[in-house]
This record gives C-alpha cells, structure tokens and sequence, in this order.
C-alpha cells in the first residue's frame, strides 16, 4: 500500500513539474516560433536564445500592482483563475505518458491513474473548466467581462458537442473502449487511429482549438472588440494564471491529439525495433523511448497550435457560431455514420 | 469618374464550395507562413550590429575643441537664434587669465544647454556656428527615465580632450566652401550688429 | 477511525456538505451565488455516486448537470442582472400561497420517505455494476424500451426548442423596409 501511494505521488509530481515546464517553455517557444514566421529572432536576450524568457515573465507578473476591482465580488474573483487552472491540469492525469515499466514481477503504468471511462472524465473535466471564466469574468462587476465570459464560455460548450461526438466515433473504431490506455493499446496493434478517423481528426482538431480559446477562436484575447474578454480585470499573477492555464490546456489536449489519433507513445516499427535492440518487454528504455516519442508528437502538435495562431485571422463570433453548430456538428454526425458503416464492414461490431 | 487606377469592381459572386470549405485558402495561407520559418531574418540585432548610418545622418551633438584643446565656441548666440525648436540656451563667461589653454578666445560660455526632448535635429545651429564649433554627430540620443535627463549640459556636450569626436564626415569640401559663400557673411555682421548695438545702448 | 470505514466518513462529510449548499442555494440573497453553490451540491451528490460504485453516472452527472445546464442558468441570471433593488415586491398572498405549496411539498416528501424506511446502504453489493460495460448491457438489455422513449421525449424537445429559437417569417418583407 505504501509503496502503490509512494509510485503514485512520484507520477504525479511528474507529470505536474512536467506540465508546468512546458507551459512556461509553450510561452517561450511561441515567442519565438511567431518570431520565426515573421522573419523576426523572437526574445534572445534572456538567457542563451532567451531561454530564461518564461523566469523573466513571471516574474514581471508577479512584480506587477494587483488590482482588484472595488465592486467586485472579491472571493470569487480570486479563485476564478485557480478553478480554471486545475481544470486543465486535472485533465492531465489520464495521459498515459509511456509503456509501462516492469519492476520484479510487476508493471507500473507511467500514467497518474487509468480510469475505465477517462474519455468522459476528459469531456467533464474540460466542461467544468467553464465555470473558471464565467466566475471570473461575472466576478469583475464589468461588462465587458462579462460578456467576454459569456462569449468564451459559449464557444467552449458549443464545441464541446462536436469534439464528445467526434470522440464517440474515435471510441467505435478504436473497440470500444473508453479507457485512455487502451485505447493507446489498440494502435500499437494496428494502425494509429488517424487512419480510421480523418474526418474525425480535423473536427477534433478544430474543437480543441475552440476549447482552448486559441486563434483563431480567441476572442477572450481580441482588445478591439471586446476590450480584453473575460480576464480584464485582471492583472499581475493572476492574469498570469489564466495564460498560464491556456497554455496548459494547450500541452495537454495536444498530448490527448497525439495519444488518440496518433497512436501516442507507438510509432511504426516500434516492436520490430526493439527486437532488434534485444529489449524485453517492460524495459525501462523502452519506457524512455516511448517518453520521448510522445513528448515529441505533443510538442509537434503544439507547434501547429502556434503556426496556425500566427497564420490565420480571428473569426468573428457569428462564424465562429454558424462553423460550429452547422459545419462541425453535422460533419461530426456525418464521420459517426460513416464509422459505424465502416467498422461493420470491417468486422469490428455485429448486430 | 475614375479617380484612382487602383479601384476595384466589387463582386458579390457566389463561393464556389472550395473557396466555401476553407481548406484550400487555409492550407496556402499556412504554407505562406512556412515558407518564412525559412527566409532571412530582418532583424539588426542593436548593440551588436550597428545600422550603416548616413554620412549627413544628424544624431546627438558635440561642442568641438580647437588642435590645442580649447572650446571653440565663443558664446555669441548664433545657434540658439537659428534654433527652430529654441532648444538651446546658454550664458557667457568672460575667459580669466590662465584659461588661455581651455578657451580659445575672450568670450565662452559658462553654460551652454540643448533640451533633446526640443530638439528636431535640423542641423540649423551648426549651419549658423561662425566658429565652427557645433556639430551633429552620427550618435544616437540615449533614452532616460526623467525628463530632466534630456537636458545636456556642457558636461555632455563637449567633446574630451583625449576622446575627439570625429567631425570630418559633416565638414565635406562643400560645406567649407558653403560655409564662405558671400551669403553667409550675415553669420559675421549679425554679430558685428549685435555688438554694437548693445555697445551704443551702454 | 471510531468504528466507522473510510466509506462511512465519507459517506458522512459528503451528505453533510451536500446539504449544507443544498441550504446555501436556498438563502444566499444573490442569485449567481445560487447557482454556484447548486453547482457544489452537485458535485457532492456526483461524490455520493462514486461512493455506490457508479463513475459513469457520476462523471455524466457532473459533465451534463455542473457542466452544461448549469452554466446556462448562470448565463441567464448575469444577463438579467438580477440584483436585490430589482426583485419584485412580495405581497402577503404570494408568501401564503408559496407556504401552501411548501407544505404540500414536505407532506409528499415525508410520505415518499416513510415508504422507503427498509432501504438500506447497499453499496458493496456489486463492485462492477456502476461500469460502463455492465451499465450498457442493463441499459440496452432490460431498459432498452424506457431508453428509446426517453430518446425520443429528448428529440421531441430539441425540436421544440429549435422551433421556438426560431426567427418568425415575416410576411411582406419588402413593405416594411422604408
């Protein structure tokens, strides 16, 4: 017992300083990355290639004058940015970052906790992560926020219809299961799930670009319109958690991408590889190796994430509206009747 | 009536579905960016590389010393009449014995002052220097903190003895020869006038 | 930890909490404080469902419940900007009418207990029966006709409600642009 509590406090610590880490990095290397599309050099002067650029930012916003504003509900206001941020960093626990490592005669799952049905646990999690901005922005006694609030968190549920039905199509081809690591374990055996889910892919792709409030959904970030969205109110280290919070949520739905449509920590040839090294299952290599495939599909994807940012213009929120209820949803019902279509003739379900 | 060439027919055609999808457009438009990841970048990178100034470019002033080391400037006024901005002001010293090796002639000045927030660059004071003791350099003004510190006095003004600031680039053989045009005489009578003016009034 | 199980405390603290928000929602003056206590009291009851076993329903409750219907209210109430000013005066026949209505809640609710007396904390009874595989099979199984009428009492809303979102077609559209 000790020793299962002791496994899992070290996972968690883990996967907590690992997603922090590349939250902070995700603002240095979008920094740089934006800087790079414009022919720029990006911040390169903190630190060897600026990398001491994140220290430097947090450490303006914690020197910056706290404002709370003097109508504001005050409890409410400060907690908004904590609600939000532990949304998105519980949705991190299910990710299963690499195999499983065999110590003596059993296996520990490089994963904080595998539950049965961590598909829905992410659809909920990522539902209440809502409140986070309506709090806030509702808690800032500004209309602005509060439309900016109502705006984002209009978006957010909006999406989330496509990206739960889009996951369900996932879940049919993928054999039915809900659980994170097999799900992981089903494309190690065949084909990554892209493959089965193109249409698939691209909605889920473009919902969790909507879920995480990034361009070209970002109207919580448009200063023209909507003088700052739902954090204008805020300032100093409590603006800072609600970036901190999308760049989070950012790491961990590119890390749910790469694990549910490209195979995450499996790559092709994987077991032939390792046959030829001589590495038996449950090694640790293997584990790190499998580590390091992941995290570099995350980072990739998160690179898109950027490159979009810094490629297309913003939508307006009636686009924004018409593309999700009319284009996503019906595409998502569409992919979901061409994948059970698909999956019969495969052989994979019977009625 | 055409006023411009540039004007545009406004069309209200229909999208065909390709342009209706998006995904054309969108692709292109990410592959434009792409292609910058890979271009050269066009950033000077300031304190390192320095820009290529102009050899008229017009930056942060120097009050020259004569070969022997001693301020040329005579405080007559000269500059701080042709200022536009009346950036300059400045009060006169008369030179004590003994000084001969820090002021050229009788007449200094004590205080000689440029605002740079007034300042325009326009290079006028320098035009009217008689003495030729005002230049502008190819330095940039440094940014400050207080509005104060815009203030140059004489301590940042005048050029080092061990540190001369090099004129050459601004004293061009068109410029000496400009500056003994038969126009510029005024330069020399305005200050004949003014002494005497101030001679008769005492 | 005084003879009770880790299950019991928990029991005991999550029932405590539930019904002290449930109280909350009930006297907090201010209506978004209402709804934000109401979203705690539903996390508690999806804790109340962890406690029987039941994930599915517990992360559905707390996705669909917390997650959306919630967060609808909450839009209509910072929208209308109800605040103490604008609450409309009681007159005394509302208030009698309300402790009518009241009691008659209570009455239902003391008789509907009073039936269930026998019911007992059976949550060890089947450690499986609240996963999703074992939920699918009742679902589609024994439940299978309740489910598809209640399907179609959920599709008979949607387009109810879609019908009622709708713009009217005005008639004679051009008569009215000046």
């Amino acid at each position: 017992m000790t020793a299962f509590i002791l496994y899992k406090s070290i996972i968690c610590l883990a996967i907590f300083i690992l997603s922090l880490t590349v939250a902070a990095y995700a603002s240095w290397w979008e920094r740089k990355l934006s800087g790079f599309l414009q022919d720029r050099y990006g911040p390169n002067r903190a630190g060897k290639w600026g990398l001491l650029q994140p220290l430097a930012d947090g450490g303006k916003m914690l020197f910056k004058e706290e404002i709370i504003p003097n109508l504001s509900n005050k409890f409410l206001f400060v907690i908004a940015p904590g609600i939000f941020i532990i949304t998105t960093i519980v949705a991190g626990v299910l990710i299963p970052w690499a195999p499983p490592v065999k110590i003596g005669d059993t296996y520990y799952a490089m994963q904080a906790t595998d539950i049965d049905i961590g598909v829905v646990f992410l659809l909920g999690v990522t539902s209440v992560g809502v409140y986070g901005i309506m709090i806030g922005g509702w808690a800032s006694n500004n209309k602005y926020s509060l439309l900016g609030a109502i705006r984002a968190s209009a978006q957010m549920i909006s999406y989330e219809l496509a990206m739960g039905i889009s996951l369900i199509a996932l879940i049919i081809s993928a054999g039915g299961t809900l659980s994170f690591s097999e799900i992981l374990q089903v494309q190690d055996a065949g084909y990554a799930n892209v493959v089965w889910q193109p249409l698939g892919f691209v909605i889920f792709f473009v919902c969790s670009l909507a879920e995480t409030n990034r361009a070209p959904f970002d109207l919580a970030e448009c200063e023209t319109e909507l003088v700052g969205g739902y954090h204008t109110e805020y300032s100093a280290f409590k603006l800072g958690l609600f970036l901190f919070a999308e760049y989070m949520a950012m790491f961990v739905s590119s890390a749910v991408m790469a694990g549910f449509y490209f195979g995450g920590y499996n790559f092709p040839f994987a077991a032939e590889l390792y046959q030829a090294m001589g590495l038996e299952e449950g090694s640790w290599i293997i584990t790190l190796i499998g580590f390091t495939v992941y995290f570099a599909k995350t980072l990739l994807f998160i690179s898109v994430f950027m490159w979009i940012r810094w490629t297309l213009p913003r939508f307006r929120y009636d686009q924004l509206m018409n593309l999700g209820w009319k284009a996503l949803l019906p595409l998502s019902l569409l992919n979901l009747a061409i994948t059970v279509v698909v999956e019969f003739i495969r052989g994979n379900i019977q009625f | 009536m055409q006023l411009t060439t540039r004007s545009k027919v406004v069309s209200n055609k229909q999208l065909s579905f390709a342009e209706r999808i998006y995904l054309p457009a969108l692709l292109k438009g990410m592959f434009i960016t792409l292609s910058h990841l890979f271009k050269k970048k066009v950033t000077i990178l300031y304190p390192e590389v320095k820009r290529e100034h102009a050899p008229v470019y017009r930056g942060q002033h120097v009050l020259k010393r004569d070969e022997n080391g001693a301020e040329r400037c005579t405080s007559c006024g000269m500059c701080a009449v042709a200022c536009p901005a009346e950036a300059i002001t400045m009060e006169s010293g008369e030179r004590k014995k003994g000084e001969e090796h820090l002021y050229r002639e009788e007449k200094y000045a004590a205080k000689y002052e440029i605002n740079m927030l007034r300042c325009i660059f326009c290079g006028l004071c320098e035009e009217a220097c008689p003495k030729e003791a005002i230049f502008l350099t190819d330095r940039i003004v440094p940014t400050e903190f207080e509005r104060e510190d815009f203030i140059y006095g004489k301590d940042k003004l005048v050029e080092l003895v061990d540190k001369r600031v090099d004129v050459s680039k601004r004293q061009t053989p068109e410029v000496l020869a400009f500056k003994k045009l038969e126009g510029m005489r005024h330069n020399v009578l305005y200050t004949k006038k003014l002494t005497t003016k101030s001679e008769s009034k005492s | 930890m005084l003879g009770y199980t880790i299950t019991q405390w928990l029991f005991g603290i999550l029932s405590f909490l539930a019904v002290m928000f449930a109280l909350l929602v009930v006297f907090s003056k201010n209506p978004v404080h209402s709804v934000l206590y109401l979203v705690l009291t539903f996390f508690c009851i999806a804790g109340h469902y962890l406690l029987m076993n039941a994930q599915f329903l517990a992360i559905v409750h707390i996705a669909v419940y917390a997650g959306a219907i919630m967060v609808l209210f909450l839009f209509v109430i910072m929208l209308l900007n109800l605040n103490e000013q604008h609450e409309p005066r009681r007159t005394s026949v509302s208030r009698i009418i309300g402790v009518i209505v009241a009691g008659l809640f209570l009455m239902v609710l003391v008789g509907v207990l009073k039936g269930t007396e026998q019911l007992q904390l059976t949550n060890t009874a089947n450690a499986e029966a609240g996963l999703i595989k074992n939920l699918g099979q009742v679902l589609f199984n024994e439940f299978l006709f309740p489910f598809e009428i209640v399907s179609i009492l959920l599709l008979a809303a949607l387009v109810g409600a879609i019908m009622l979102g709708k713009k009217e077609v005005k008639e004679n559209v051009n008569e009215n642009r000046i």
